[in-house]
């Protein structure tokens, strides 16, 4: 961490977007965590990313649970809501924040630790539900506040700092989301902004569950030879399988691709995700190859990244459970709160 | 991209803006420190090493360093880096027993040196110490040239010119005034010197013939005319008075005249604001005095009435600037009333004591042929420096003349080849003093440019010599010297330790620095987080990285040497180091250095 705050002048070439923002006002506060960090890379993304789609700071909700990971919020868009729920629980507050204000960006930051171990139903539950979230897991393979424990998604035969290797098999976050139904999965690295501001593009527009899996390395604790979530190991196993080039609604589609090696998918608001496969055969709208190639790219030793899987059109949850469109704050008093009479007969249905 | 060597100290020295900007690169951002820290001695002797006369410049030099600052780009006012110079020398204590010792057994070697301006002082400063004998031979009746007596003392009071002069006359310097250097022929037969340096300066002021010049005494020269109010011959002036030419001197003249009484004083130039000689800082002090300023307008004669000055006539233009060129077309005549005229058009060498015969060569505008390196003529053993060697120009730059003319002296006299010249060099040391500490302010300070507090108008009338500047108070010091941005301490890049973790690139304010694939200069620039915006600034290239092969690139442009890049990095890759300057001068030499050397300040 550092004591100073970031100075206040940026570069003149700077832009201002739609909103009138420039790219630095999207910031936070001061990162706390240790130098290097991979969240602090991603947090970086994720500033880029909010900026470049134009949307204003304080229209936005930014949930997170217990972890190093889960501290991150604070350093990104310092005008937005924020909530910092007990250890894994950060769904259920999504949850309700989406019921309360539909309008609400939410975008959630979890670990490997707080969603694959204390939190793993809260995520399943997210999922099943297709709560209108952008889910970001900082996959670091250790509890990195509490000082390096391995966690869920550790790799057999990784070790630890000390040299121990890890016995259990991992839980991978990517399959778990693509088994329990979510309508947008992806992977990333923190060392891979390119990549990843495209796909936090892309899962922000996405209307219900988006969830990234990040690989993030812990400087501090996994960042050693014998781990394999270390900046060195990712960038040496990473393959990148489908690039994602999203093209907000407002823009030109100008990048070129070969037939056949793209996959157009429109988003509810219209804009456009061009997928551009490695391999033309794979579909990434198909759930059932996308869960096998992720399979046969691990048994290969490599790590699959891009946007994997994606279907849209499903109903979120808000639409799901028939929830009052709008935020409930702007209800007029006597929508919000219909009076005895109407309780009364909500309760006699169920007598 | 070719990999930036960083090992010669080109490199490092551009990024220190200021410091590349002086002609005798002071080492600007490490005085100001010592005056944060109160070290005012310090300070002094540091400025002192290397323009002489921190003093005389913390008041009056052209300050080349100031449009330089790297703060001018990020919040649009420079440091006020010659402000500070004056806090420095105003706040000292007793200095002398600091100054260099004169040895008192000679080195048998003697050196003469024509005109005791700032060239020539520089020069007896640099020699005395090393054994030398010097002798300055000087027209005027006390040493300091045009500091003396064309700088109007309400500008540089002569206190701060006779301690300062005295520093190095007191050294033991042979100073013998009111003695013209009348034949240099007869100076150099006399074979009584080793070497002579030719500190004279550009004595002579333009003239403007124009129909009327000669039929009124109301019409004087700018420099002469300064000059015979600083010996007393002029003490008074007519109530409307022209100023034509808008130097330096114009400054000077206007503000004397208004002193000695003049109601209405105009400052006419020929072309646009944009394009006047005179520093900024000039014109806003001159207007605040209430001189008026007057552009486009071009002299045709001057209008005399029986034999009285009446008035001055000029062409008047319209101006526009078109592809960035100035087009001007003529609008009218126009007759300005006044009943006194001032010349202030400039200066010219002459040399009518130098013979032509003597061997030493003048080239077709009268001027002496002089190396810009050695500093000789094309005579053996005679030196040029200062406003005599390239014709006007400022202090500063006599002052590195006259250190290079004394490096040159010296290797002269030990038989040496003046073309073999002691090399700079440079130091480089890590200021990191903890996790997140640094021995220097990295904090980076918001405060606007603290103002200089004037003494009164109707004061400042009272007394021609009455200094108008105040200085900067405590208060004022502490503002100013944090919004220096510390451009000596530099992002040292260890490539071989570098992870590709994007920390420093995520953190850094002004985005300077980007990773991205090698190839063409062109390609990368294009590649950069943020535009390089500055040709004059350096582009640092890594060579390539562990994991990836790319390279690091830094912008030095905007960098605001925070340290943020190098507090985020996990693998000291990045590291702020204190860069010195290695800066020889006549018998300070330093080949083979390692390490600073005593006599360096510690940061
Ligand atoms: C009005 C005015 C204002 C200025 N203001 C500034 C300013 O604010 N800041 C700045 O940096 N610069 C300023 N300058 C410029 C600056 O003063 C000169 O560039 C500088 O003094 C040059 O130094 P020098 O040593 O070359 O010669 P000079 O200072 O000109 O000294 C030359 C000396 O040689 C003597 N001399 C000449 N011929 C002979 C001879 N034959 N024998 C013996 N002695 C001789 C002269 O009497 C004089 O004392 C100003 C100049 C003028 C005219
Ligand atoms: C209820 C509860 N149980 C345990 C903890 C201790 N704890 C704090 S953070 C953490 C794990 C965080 O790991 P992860 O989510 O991977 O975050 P990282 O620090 O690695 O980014 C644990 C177990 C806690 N804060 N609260
Ligand atoms: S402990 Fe690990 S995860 Fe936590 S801040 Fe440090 S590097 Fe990041
Ligand atoms: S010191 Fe480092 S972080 Fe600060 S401005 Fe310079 S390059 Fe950027
Ligand atoms: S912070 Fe250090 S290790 Fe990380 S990219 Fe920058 S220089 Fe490399
Ligand atoms: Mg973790």
């Amino acid at each position: 961490m550092s004591y100073l705050t970031k100075p206040k002048p940026h570069h003149p070439s700077l832009k201002k977007n739609a909103v009138g923002l420039t790219r630095r006002d999207y910031e936070g506060g001061m990162s706390t965590l240790c130098a290097g960090c991979g969240h602090d890379s991603i947090t970086a993304a994720i500033v880029q990313a909010f900026w470049e789609l134009d949307i204003p700071p304080h229209t936005v909700g930014k949930l997170s649970g217990i972890g190093c990971s889960s501290k991150t919020p604070a350093y990104f868009l310092k005008e937005a809501h924020g909530f910092n729920s007990v250890h894994g629980r950060m769904p259920s507050i999504a949850t309700g924040a989406n019921a309360a204000n539909p309008d609400l960006t939410l975008i959630g930051v979890s670990g490997d630790g707080d969603s694959l171990s204390i939190g793993f139903g809260q995520l399943s539950h997210a999922i099943r539900r297709n709560v209108n979230l952008l889910y970001l897991l900082e996959n670091n393979g250790v509890y990195g506040l509490t000082k390096g424990q391995f966690s869920a998604s550790a790799d057999v035969g990784s070790t630890s700092k000390r040299g121990e290797a890890n016995l259990m098999k991992p839980i991978d976050p990517v399959l778990i989301a693509l088994t329990l139904g979510a309508t947008f999965v992806a992977r990333s690295f923190s060392g891979d902004k390119e990549q990843l501001v495209e796909l936090i593009e892309a899962g922000l527009t996405h209307k219900g569950f988006a969830f990234i899996d990040i690989i993030s390395p812990c400087v501090t604790f996994n960042d050693h030879e014998g781990s394999t979530k270390s900046y060195a190991y990712t960038r040496k196993h990473q393959v990148e399988v489908v690039q994602a080039d999203f093209v907000p609604l407002r823009h030109e589609i100008t990048t070129e691709y070969e037939p056949g090696a793209v996959k157009e998918v429109v988003m509810h608001d219209h804009s456009v995700l061009r997928l551009h496969k490695v391999d033309a055969n794979y579909d990434p709208t198909d759930r059932d190859r996308a869960y096998a190639m992720v399979r046969e790219r691990q048994e290969a030793n490599e790590v699959a990244t891009g946007l994997l899987y994606v279907s849209t059109g499903l109903p979120d949850m808000t639409e799901q459970n028939g929830v009052v469109p709008g935020p409930l704050h702007s209800l007029p008093f006597e929508q919000l709160c219909p009076g005895s009479e109407e309780l009364e007969k909500l309760q006699a249905r169920f007598r | 991209m070719q990999r930036t060597n960083v090992a010669t100290p080109d490199y490092y020295h551009r990024v220190v803006d200021c410091q590349w900007a002086c002609p005798a690169h002071t080492d600007v951002p490490e005085y100001i420190r010592l005056i944060a820290q109160g070290r005012f001695d310090d300070a002094y002797m540091l400025n002192r090493k290397s323009n002489v006369f921190p003093g005389i410049l913390g008041r009056v030099c052209d300050r080349p360093c100031e449009p330089a600052c790297r703060r001018t780009r990020v919040d649009g006012k420079a440091v006020a880096i010659c402000r500070l110079k004056r806090v420095a020398a105003d706040n000292k204590e007793d200095i002398r027993d600091r100054l260099p010792a004169i040895p008192m057994e000679k080195n048998g070697k003697k050196v003469a040196l024509i005109g005791a301006g700032p060239a020539s002082l520089t020069v007896a400063n640099d020699l005395m110490p090393l054994g030398y004998q010097v002798t300055i031979f000087e027209k005027g009746p006390r040493a300091g040239g045009l500091m003396r007596i064309n700088i109007p003392a309400f500008r540089l009071p002569e206190e701060v010119l006779d301690e300062e002069i005295g520093y190095i006359v007191d050294m033991g310097v042979d100073l013998r005034c009111n003695t013209p250097v009348e034949s240099l022929k007869a100076l150099l037969d006399s074979e009584e010197y080793d070497a002579v340096f030719v500190g004279s300066g550009a004595p002579k002021g333009k003239e403007l013939v124009l129909p009327g010049r000669y039929d009124s005494d109301q019409i004087f020269i700018g420099i002469e005319w300064l000059e015979n109010i600083h010996f007393g011959h002029i003490d008074s002036v007519g109530k409307n008075v022209v100023i034509i030419g808008v130097g330096n001197t114009a400054m000077d003249c206007c503000r004397s005249a208004k002193r000695l009484g003049a109601n209405d004083v105009k400052v006419v130039a020929r072309k646009t604001r944009k394009y006047f000689k005179a520093s900024p800082w000039e014109l806003e002090d001159a207007e605040e005095e209430h001189v008026h300023i007057m552009e486009n307008l071009s002299p045709v004669r001057f209008v005399v009435e029986n034999g009285t000055l009446v008035g001055m006539e000029f062409e008047e233009f319209t101006s526009q600037e078109i592809d960035g060129k100035l087009v001007q077309e003529f609008k009218q005549n126009v007759t300005i009333p006044c009943d006194t005229v001032i010349l202030a058009i400039g200066q010219e060498n002459a040399f009518p004591w130098i013979e032509r015969e003597i061997g030493l060569e003048f080239d077709k505008w009268d001027v002496p042929v002089v190396d810009k390196i050695t500093y000789m003529s094309t005579r053996e053993g005679v030196f040029f420096g200062g406003d005599a060697a390239f014709g006007p120009a400022n202090i500063i730059w006599a002052v590195e003349h006259g250190h290079q003319a004394a490096i040159s002296i010296h290797q002269y006299c030990m038989g040496k080849p003046i073309t073999e010249r002691p090399p700079q060099g440079q130091t480089l040391s890590s200021t990191k003093m903890g996790l997140h500490e640094w021995s220097y302010s990295n904090n980076y300070s918001a405060a606007a440019r603290q103002k200089m507090v004037h003494i009164d108008l109707h004061q400042r009338f009272v007394d021609l010599s009455k200094e108008v500047e105040l200085g900067f108070n405590a208060e004022q010091t502490w503002q100013e010297v944090q919004r220096c941005l510390n451009c000596d301490v530099q992002t040292h890049f260890t490539e071989s330790a570098c992870i590709e973790c994007d920390a420093c690139l995520d953190i850094c304010p002004v985005d300077c620095l980007t990773i991205t694939q090698d190839g063409e200069e062109e390609q990368v620039k294009a590649r950069l987080k943020a535009p390089a915006l500055n040709p004059n600034q350096g582009l640092f290239a890594s060579g390539p990285l562990k994991q990836t092969g790319r390279i690091m690139v830094k912008d030095e442009n905007l960098c605001l040497h925070c340290g943020l890049c190098a507090e985020r990095c996990p693998t000291y890759a990045w590291d702020m180091r204190k860069f010195y300057l290695l800066n020889p001068h006549a018998g300070i030499s330093f080949e083979g250095a390692e390490a600073a050397p005593a006599e360096v300040v510690a940061p």
